[in-house]
């Protein structure tokens, strides 16, 4: 009834964002913006921070196929769960959380041991078939194995909750008025699952745009992607000023590249309606 | 109706679960009729009309559509389109493009597609509201957008489920007159169904009376309002006063303590059956020899009638009527011939209101 009554509950909310957020991304553009030494306005960090570009372009790229990967293998998944039974739904959810519950670095080490060209169970498997072993470790197909691996339960959650919300008429309707399992999909399910997509496809690219450890553990040095480079500059090099450039650059990317998806997005939606 | 058979619907059996929501179902509807699905809710009407649509399959049983076997046909493949019930328009199209759907799907050439919107919305009477957010729409005019994005298709049937259920009384009203009128228009024939036995009354040239999955009886509404199959449609089908009888001879039956000459005949002898009579056919007049005579309990103004009971040796009798009556004042209730209407009593009821006869007769 009235809003300003429950307006106080929102303060705890924006004290943590101020603290958490906003504070720190006013100190982070501070810093790329001054010298580490005198602490006088420069662009040098901008500059140096500029020359990893071709790591930043690898790391976006990286992300995207993961991203796309994810989505082609939790679309169906998300439906199918969605038509399944209750209790059934209940016991996919919590398979595809399972994972989450155990330390990450863990599961990557997993991965590692899974993966490796000498002794790892894969090429265990591959090898007593008879065929050659194959080399996955420390190549860039291993660092989107593990982005995959990690972030589908964020395109599956947001895609399943729209799904099944999904009213079942509608796609009866659409039976009803001449489609076929395809058209179905094409005309009414995937343009009503399009608000699962773009989160789903928002929650898995900007934590992926940013991995780091996994991708050096599964990629090695020579793939190294911008999130380890930040880290480098901030633990190893303790340069916080390089740091902070290379994270606002990235930001700026994300922030483009959600930019480009939100319009590529709004298109397909007036495509799918014709 | 002349006009021949176009679904046929052979020992129809659906089991969901264990249970049987349809026990054989068996019926011809013909080209261009509106026939009506009516019964309670559960009682299989809506899994009958699913089953023409295509989708809830028989587990046993035959469906032909213009005499061509359909059990395995999808439903993007029938000639037949559906108002589904609360609508299921498609919340990310406006008016036109909801309406346009399946005339997209056919690939139509934009200019056909336009002229058939605009035809369609004229005569649903949206004219106007092509760009509108169907979400903004009011129930009826959801609902006419619902009905004109089946009816572009041509189809040869048009099946309607509970359509008018989420509307308000003038409005239902309204769309009925309406409903009626396009489907004179169109010639399609239309499937209705409801559980609201005056709206089927109404509009149908015939309604089907399931319960419990089968079908009680199927006729004109005159036919299911006078001359009812047995109590349960009785009593569906408006208000009216169910007793115990025995059929003496042809033309002459026993209730109430008392011999009354009617129209009915082909029974056995002094076989139990249950006499139907509608409270609007019973006068209120003096008491006398011929009328069972009671006392008027309870008296209601109803608008158009009284509504009253007159209670009668135990028997509750519902009489309406336009003359007001007071309470407490002894009357007699005489009817016609005519107004007597005797139905078979179903085989259960006939075993036990035996027994209470033999019970009868050895006192």
């Amino acid at each position: 009834m009235n809003n300003r009554k429950f307006r106080m509950f929102s303060i705890p909310y924006l004290v943590w964002m101020l603290v958490f957020t906003i504070i720190p991304l006013a100190l982070i553009a501070f810093f790329a913006f001054t010298d580490r030494d005198t602490g006088a306005f420069t662009l040098d960090n901008i500059q140096y921070a500029s020359k990893y570009l071709p790591v930043l372009v690898k790391s976006v790229w990286l992300a995207a196929v993961a991203t796309v990967i994810c989505l082609v293998i939790s679309y169906p998944l998300a439906y199918i769960m969605s038509k399944m039974k209750l209790n059934h739904q209940r016991t996919m959810m919590m398979l595809i959380m399972l994972p989450m519950w155990m330390n990450f670095l863990l599961r990557t080490y997993a991965w590692m041991s899974i993966l490796e060209t000498n002794s790892g169970l894969l090429n265990k498997v591959i090898t007593f078939f008879g065929f050659e072993p194959v080399n996955v470790m420390y190549t860039q197909g291993a660092v989107i194995l593990g982005m995959v691996y990690n972030y589908i339960p964020y395109m599956i959650l947001p895609l399943y909750t729209i799904m099944v919300k999904l009213d079942g008429r509608l796609i009866e309707a659409a039976q009803d008025l001449g489609c076929n399992t395809f058209n179905v999909f094409r005309k009414v399910i995937i343009p009503l699952s399009f608000p699962g997509i773009t989160s789903g496809v928002t929650m898995t690219f900007v934590p992926a745009v940013s991995t780091f450890v996994i991708s050096q553990m599964l990629g090695g040095p020579k793939n190294s992607l911008v999130g380890d480079l930040i880290e480098s500059q901030f633990i190893t090099a303790y340069n916080p000023n390089y740091g902070s450039a290379i994270s606002l650059l990235l930001m700026v990317v994300v922030f483009i590249c959600m930019g480009i998806f939100n319009q590529f997005d709004n298109e397909e939606m007036e495509e799918t309606l014709k | 109706m002349e006009n021949g058979v176009i679904v046929k619907l052979e020992n129809i059996v659906v089991v969901y679960d264990d249970e049987k929501v349809l026990k054989s179902i068996n019926l011809d509807i013909n080209d261009k009729e509106f026939i009506t699905l009516l019964g309670p809710s559960g009682c299989g009407k809506t899994t009958t009309l699913r089953i023409i649509g295509g989708f809830a399959k028989p587990t046993s049983g035959n469906v032909f559509f213009d005499g061509k076997l359909i059990n395995d046909v999808p439903p993007y493949k029938r000639q037949v389109n559906t108002v589904f019930q609360k609508y299921a328009l498609f919340p990310h199209m406006n008016v036109y493009e909801n309406i346009a759907f399946g005339l997209r799907l056919k690939k139509k050439p934009e200019s056909e597609i336009k002229k058939r919107v605009i035809e369609m919305l004229e005569l649903v009477n949206l004219s106007g509201y092509g760009s509108r957010n169907v979400d903004l729409l009011s129930g009826g005019q959801q609902q006419r957008v619902a009905i004109a994005r089946a009816l572009i298709n041509h189809p040869r049937m048009l099946l309607l489920d509970e359509p008018l259920g989420a509307l308000d009384l003038q409005l239902r009203k309204e769309m009925q007159t309406e409903l009626k009128k396009i489907q004179q228009q169109t010639g399609i024939t239309f499937i209705y169904v409801t559980h609201d036995q005056e709206e089927a009354l109404t509009m149908s040239d015939r309604v089907v009376v399931m319960n419990n999955g089968i079908i009680n009886q199927i006729g004109t509404p005159e036919d299911i309002y006078n001359e009812p199959n047995n109590a349960f449609v009785a009593k569906f089908i408006g208000e009216s006063n169910i007793i115990s009888g025995i059929m003496h001879d042809d033309y002459l039956v026993e209730f109430a303590g008392q011999k009354f000459v009617c129209v009915d005949k082909g029974f056995e002898k002094m076989e139990a059956i249950d006499v139907v009579i509608r409270p609007e056919d019973i006068k209120i007049t003096e008491p006398g020899d011929h009328t069972i005579d009671g006392t008027v309990e309870r008296v209601t103004f109803k608008g158009v009638h009284f509504e009253m009971v007159v209670e009668s040796f135990g028997v509750k009798w519902l009489i309406h009527s336009t003359q007001h009556t007071p309470v407490g004042s002894f009357v007699g209730l005489s009817f016609t011939p005519d107004d007597i209407h005797i139905m078979k009593k179903s085989e259960e009821e006939k075993k036990s209101s035996m027994l209470v006869n033999e019970g009868l007769e050895n006192e």
